[in-house]
């Protein structure tokens, strides 16, 4: 007998293992179609008319959804950067201090993530209705990067926080020890050491932004659109394979990143001595 | 207090409280330079708030802080002439070995050649050469512990501080540690400050101690005079095994025990004073006394009692002695020409007045 007694066998093993393939199944099939589909050459989706990369060329040649992408990245790049230098200063902020209301504060910066996006949108929506008249600015590229960042900063901070929190404070002590004044510490020892917490929150802050629809839709403003809400207008006026032509390229792009930061969080992944 | 010209380190009235936790509590304490000390004391005691006091990582809330005459009480850790050693060494875990024990000579301005140079030269004297450009996860305790040492000694401090620096490494290399540190102590002359809460390292290595207990400075001497003259029972207990006989005194020579009978005991203490007898269980000279019922020693040192039960520990053995009142632990040495006694027999314990010393609480 090989294997543990707790180790299911016969036909509970098999039953396990065709629960599992279901499960892939139903997580990868739409995938798999998908793919397929944006190499269709027929105007129906589900209808296969040969193999052709038309649709690919159909957006590049798309004035309108390259207008999307670009916005899309725009909006992705400025939030990540605001978002990942807010978030890692609240994150060492909370980990590394203690101030009156940080509790508070604590509990504060994990409402985004667990608030519906759809509340989110409204009270930023409202927000930005008031602000726009207060202050005069225009709804677009503004108010969008503002919401994202809004929301980001909770995701890097939870991120960071982890990797700060894996982090023995003696490594700071012993930098200052080492005749490293605060700064110098920050700069050689803390920065390097929570780097991989703070790729993986950019990563996730840029993939959310560039991601989102539901609060980008609420709050943009008329004639600016990103990304996922330009196909999600697609959609409205029927479905083309170039919808599926675009949707594989942002899962290509999204995968991208998943395996950068994976890279990244391997490359840096030496955690020291801690014991 | 000693008398230390010129000390390295000088605490005069130093407290620290944490909140309303007092860890550290008005201690005065000279090291002189080239001196290797021990702190020791039990977890909690105030002794590694006492070493990061004198680090610069924390501030002394109360008194005043000296190293080689100069006050630093609140200067920060990067502005004074000592060097840390930490528990679990600390090392940077992103930079090599190099770029660790180079580091500190970095921070202080020293260009790039030299300070590889010369942290190259403190890799070779801890005896890690070849290892420059593995990181720390890839070595082992033992060399870890080495590339700590090396990253604070490449800067010459004045003060080498170290914090439990062998806690975390095995037996037989905390041993050879141990004498490593000593003889490496000795060949740079510099004072070691060394917290430890293991007694026997305290002994072997230092060459004073300081006994602490709940931010208190208990004792501070040789190893010699810690073990022989003892100032407290705590310190008598914590440092070695030893038997507390307790008793009262009656005058400058002798102390009553619980049962009734008087031992010559010298002590300072005043009459009526409660006491303990300490008896180090190597210090007691046990043999049988047969059937005979009188009281052993002729010079009123000694107490009859019976074998309850032998420990072979090897190289010695641990009888356990049930006197009138309370039991009593006896080693001897396992040798052929001791001879081993039964559980039953009836024994004189015995011992000379250097084996016995008189605390109080």
């Amino acid at each position: 007998m090989s294997g543990s007694v707790v180790r299911p066998t016969g036909k509970t093993g098999r039953l396990l293992a065709a629960n599992a393939w279901l499960v892939y199944l139903f997580f990868y099939a739409p995938i798999v179609v998908l793919v397929i589909y944006s190499f269709s050459d027929s105007r129906n989706v589900g209808v296969w008319g040969g193999f052709t990369l038309d649709w690919y060329e159909d957006f590049g040649n798309s004035r309108q959804a390259k207008g999307a992408l670009t916005n899309s990245l725009k909006v992705a790049v400025a939030s990540t950067v605001v978002a990942v230098v807010l978030g890692t200063m609240s994150a060492l902020a909370i980990e590394r201090y203690r101030f009156r209301g940080r509790a508070f504060f604590d509990a504060l910066l994990y409402l985004p993530v667990i608030v519906p996006d759809v509340t989110m949108a409204v009270m930023l929506l409202l927000f930005f209705a008031e602000a726009a008249s207060l202050f005069g600015f225009s709804k677009g590229f503004a108010t969008i990067t503002l919401s994202h960042i809004a929301f980001s900063i909770s995701f890097v901070s939870i991120v960071v926080r982890a990797r700060i929190s894996g982090m023995s404070e003696q490594l700071e002590e012993a930098a200052m020890d080492l005749y490293a004044t605060r700064r110098q510490a920050f700069r050689y020892v803390t920065l390097p050491a929570i780097m991989p917490g703070i790729t993986g929150g950019a990563l996730l802050a840029f993939t959310l932004s560039l991601d989102d629809v539901v609060i980008t839709e609420f709050v943009t403003g008329p004639g600016w659109t990103t990304l996922p809400v330009f196909v999600f207008g697609l959609i409205r006026k029927g479905v083309t394979p170039l919808i599926n032509a675009i949707s594989v390229i942002m899962l290509i792009a999204s995968m991208g990143l998943v395996a950068l930061s994976l890279l990244a969080e391997r490359a840096r992944g030496d955690r020291g001595s801690e014991a | 207090m000693e008398d230390i010209k010129n000390p390295a380190v000088e605490l005069t009235g130093v407290t620290k409280r944490f909140d309303d936790v007092i860890a550290v509590d008005t201690i005065d304490l000279r090291i002189a330079d080239g001196e290797f000390f021990a702190m020791l004391g039990p977890s909690g005691c105030g002794k590694t708030t006492t070493l990061r006091m004198i680090a610069g990582l924390e501030f002394p809330t109360q008194g005043s802080l000296k190293i080689f005459g100069d006050e630093v009480g609140t200067l920060p850790p990067n502005k004074r002439p000592v060097n840390t050693v930490f528990q679990n060494y600390a090392l940077f875990p992103h930079m090599n070995v190099l770029d660790n024990a180079s580091f500190g000579l970095r921070m202080q301005g020293v260009d790039k050649g030299e300070a590889a140079q010369r942290a190259r030269e403190a890799i070779e004297m801890v005896r890690l050469g070849g290892m420059e450009k593995r990181k720390p996860n890839q070595l082992s305790g033992g060399q870890q512990q080495r590339v700590a040492l090396a990253r604070a000694l490449v800067n010459r401090p004045k003060v080498l501080l170290l914090d439990e620096p062998l806690g975390a490494l095995d037996l037989k290399l905390r041993q050879e540690m141990q004498h490593e540190l000593k003889e490496l102590q000795r060949e740079l002359g510099v004072s070691f400050v060394f917290v430890t809460h293991d007694q026997e390292e305290a002994l072997t290595m230092s060459d004073r101690i300081a006994v602490m207990d709940h931010g208190k400075l208990l004792q501070v001497g040789s190893p010699d005079e810690i073990y022989e003259h003892p100032a407290n029972r705590f310190v008598a207990d914590f440092i070695g095994q030893t038997n507390f006989l307790d008793g009262t005194v009656r005058d400058s020579e002798t102390v009553v025990l619980a049962n009734g009978s008087a031992v010559a005991a010298p002590s300072r203490h005043t009459a009526g004073t409660k006491v303990a007898l300490s008896l180090r269980p190597e210090r007691i000279i046990i043999r049988d006394r047969g059937d005979n019922e009188a009281q052993p020693g002729t010079d009123g040192r000694g107490l009859n009692g019976v074998i309850r039960d032998v420990t072979y520990m090897g190289n010695s053995l641990a009888y356990t002695v049930a006197i009138d009142w309370m039991e009593v632990e006896v080693r001897t040495e396992n040798r052929p020409s001791v001879a081993r006694l039964n559980p039953g027999t009836n024994v004189a314990l015995t011992w000379l007045d250097t084996g016995a010393s008189v605390v109080a609480d």
